[in-house]
């Protein structure tokens, strides 16, 4: 076709334009990744010098029954099995709900309801879960629901501004082609929301994986205890252990949350 | 203007190049009105838009023009009024499966940037349940038809591509399912102005092999001019206060709304609609490669010349020489060329010749036909002569219309 070596001086400058951005790309991409290493490789380290501690610490006899490698891992286990089951629970009911807070005529109920989310955040996580005790009693079971209501309020609001913020050009591109309201919302809304949703449920993660630690005040598991049975019979070494751990725990849980935002961001954002 | 009506409603049938492949598109008194709102956004508007042709909605900012594009294929509903695309009224068809037989190009083209250049085209064929095969040469086809090759570019995600690739992308994607009308929202809005130009002439390419009815929002008169087979121009309300071509618009504005849109320089404006090979060519005087120089003066001076325009073996021309070069001896025998030789084909505008006028230095540019053979020159007297024409010859008709 004639036209085509007409456009030779666009496509040149397109291919310039898009290798650039493809370096660019790179960079950040090489940045990212060096960031990830870097931070599984600190929470990998803390966890050996902790163990390394309790083996060659001079520890009391109270201070080693309480201390062992095989507690700390079995309790790091538990700490994160009940954040990321808390973090599941969050996912399955803010996901919906943002959803919905997005459609048609739920639209303007959004913002308030993101303002309650909001108060509900600002109350001391010391209250929520001691009231689920209170109401529905101690163990896993309650705490998992007080941890998940304390979790919801970033996923929420992402699962909001992600979708608000995909550009409405797209999305009347997909209406005006003939696509469903559903269809656009499956194909199209949530696959580009997705880098901020997962942003969100990312942050509820580590916030959750630090309040996790309260559930040694209502019999919860996890590397609360830890720290309460240190801070109670005056064992600093059991209490920085245990906080330590949880750091490091948070620490893993931000970072195993990037990857999963790296695999499930749509290629070509 | 070529008065085609649709002879078939069968758009599939077999693509004859010339073939009327689009739909009539009919607004009937449709009228959109907002909650809360005095004046109607669309009041009352009766149109008819006719098969296969290209039909320019333009107007100031705010007059409705794209609420009224988006009534056709319902993505505004209206208020009251009825639109039929070939037969068939649109409100009576389910939206969702109206707008995958409607063709939409927006501004920005509006690419899904999380799927690859092929999926984006091959969406609607998707919605339509083609089957894989028929999709994916089908997304070839339309690559190769808006110059993109369908190897480098299939795979690319939109970020990947310059602007006025995507928006080729965009139009490729509108004209998969191979509907009967394409709808265009001031699609060339957001690129350059030479890659605007481009697009241009390429939609003009592909109209006259593909015949759609095209219904096309700008707020350029200019582009009006030059894309539209008719223009309505649009008052506030989408009011139409003139529906004509563009011949018709210029020659005569219908009220002063109109000659404000047009604005100054209507005159200049119609040399768009007026092609070189529309106009009586002047012969230069001309010499050959090899000739004799003498012979060339002699024939120069005898035309009142002061410059010989020299072709090569095949009649294309190479570059001016005036008589005092061609007094140097030997001056025939070799001569190079002159690659900023201004030069317009007989398909260009006169507006395109005018430029390449004023920007050479002699007060003539160059024709060539086939093959980039020499045809003859424009001269500048032939341009205002065409003006003037134009001017004359499109009131005489205004008034035999009405």
């Amino acid at each position: 076709m004639s036209a085509s070596t007409a456009a030779t001086p666009t496509v040149r400058e397109g291919l310039e334009e898009v290798a650039e951005e493809r370096a660019l790309l790179d960079a950040d991409d090489q940045r990212g990744r060096a960031r990830l290493i870097t931070q599984f490789a600190a929470c990998l380290g803390a966890f050996l010098v902790l163990i390394v501690y309790i083996l060659v610490a001079d520890l009391t006899s109270v201070e080693s029954r309480l201390l062992s490698v095989e507690t700390l891992l079995r309790l790091s286990w538990e700490h994160l099995l009940l954040s990321v089951a808390a973090a599941v629970v969050v996912v399955l009911v803010a996901v919906p709900l943002g959803v919905l807070l997005t459609r048609g005529p739920l639209r303007r109920f959004a913002t308030p309801i993101i303002a309650v989310a909001g108060f509900g955040q600002a109350a001391p996580a010391i209250g929520l879960i001691v009231l689920a005790a209170l109401y529905l009693g101690t163990g896993k079971g309650p705490f998992l629901l007080a941890l998940a209501i304390y979790g919801i309020l970033p996923v929420l609001a992402n699962v909001v501004t992600g979708i608000h913020g995909v550009d409405p050009k797209v999305v009347e591109a997909a209406r005006g082609m003939g696509m469903s309201a559903f269809g656009t919302l499956v194909r199209v809304e949530m696959p580009l929301a997705t880098p901020v949703i997962m942003t969100g449920v990312r942050t509820a993660l580590v916030l959750m994986t630090g309040t996790a630690a309260l559930g040694g005040f209502v019999d919860a598991g996890g590397l609360g205890p830890l720290i309460n049975t240190g801070i109670k019979l005056g064992l600093d070494s059991v209490l920085v252990v245990g906080a330590v751990a949880i750091a490091a725990l948070a620490l893993f849980i931000d970072g195993g949350a990037r990857l999963i935002e790296r695999a499930a961001t749509p290629k070509g954002l | 203007m070529s008065d085609t009506r649709p002879t078939t409603s069968d758009v599939t049938a077999a693509p004859d190049a010339h073939e009327v492949r689009g739909q009539r598109i009919v607004l009937e008194g449709v009228t959109k009105r907002y909650p809360g709102q005095e004046t109607p956004a669309v009041d009352d508007v009766s149109l008819e838009i006719p098969a296969g042709e290209i039909v320019m909605f333009v107007g100031p900012s705010g007059c409705g023009k794209t609420t009224m594009l988006k009534m056709i294929n319902r993505l505004i509903e209206p208020t009251s009024g009825r639109i039929l695309i070939g037969d068939d009224e649109v409100t009576h068809r389910d939206p969702d499966e109206l707008r995958r037989h409607v063709g939409y190009v927006i501004q920005g083209a509006g690419l899904f940037p999380h799927l690859t250049v092929a999926k984006n085209i091959a969406l609607v064929p998707g919605l339509l349940g083609w089957d894989k095969e028929r999709t994916a040469e089908r997304v070839r086809e339309m690559l190769d038809i808006v110059n993109l090759d369908p190897d480098e570019y299939a795979d690319r995600y939109p970020r990947e591509l310059s602007g006025g690739q995507q928006q080729r992308v965009g139009v490729a994607r509108a004209l998969a399912a191979d509907p009967p009308v394409l709808l265009m929202d001031e699609p060339f809005g957001a690129v350059d102005p030479l890659t605007r130009q481009r697009l241009q002439d390429e939609l003009l390419r592909l109209q006259e092999e593909l015949r759609k009815t095209i219904v096309f929002v700008t707020h350029d008169f200019d582009e009006a001019v030059k894309l539209g087979d008719r223009i309505a121009i649009l008052e506030v309300g989408s009011r139409v206060a003139q529906y004509d071509t563009p011949e018709a618009i210029l020659a005569e504005p219908a009220n002063d709304f109109v000659a404000g849109f047009i604005g100054h320089g209507a005159a200049l404006k119609q040399l768009t609609l007026t092609r070189v090979r529309d106009v009586d060519l002047h012969e230069a005087a001309v010499a050959h490669v090899g000739d004799d120089p003498a012979t060339a003066i002699a024939a120069a001076e005898a035309l009142g010349r002061e410059h010989v325009i020299v072709l090569d073996r095949a009649d294309r021309p190479l570059r001016w020489l005036s008589l005092r070069e061609l007094n140097r001896p030997g001056a025939l025998s070799t001569v190079s060329r002159d690659d900023d030789l201004e030069a317009v084909t007989l398909g260009s505008t006169l507006n395109d010749a005018l430029d390449s006028m004023l920007t050479s230095s002699h007060g003539v540019v160059v024709v060539t036909g086939r093959r980039g053979r020499y045809e003859g020159v424009v001269r500048i007297e032939t341009v205002m002569g065409a003006m003037q024409a134009l001017h004359t010859g499109a009131h005489a008709s205004g008034r035999a219309v009405r």
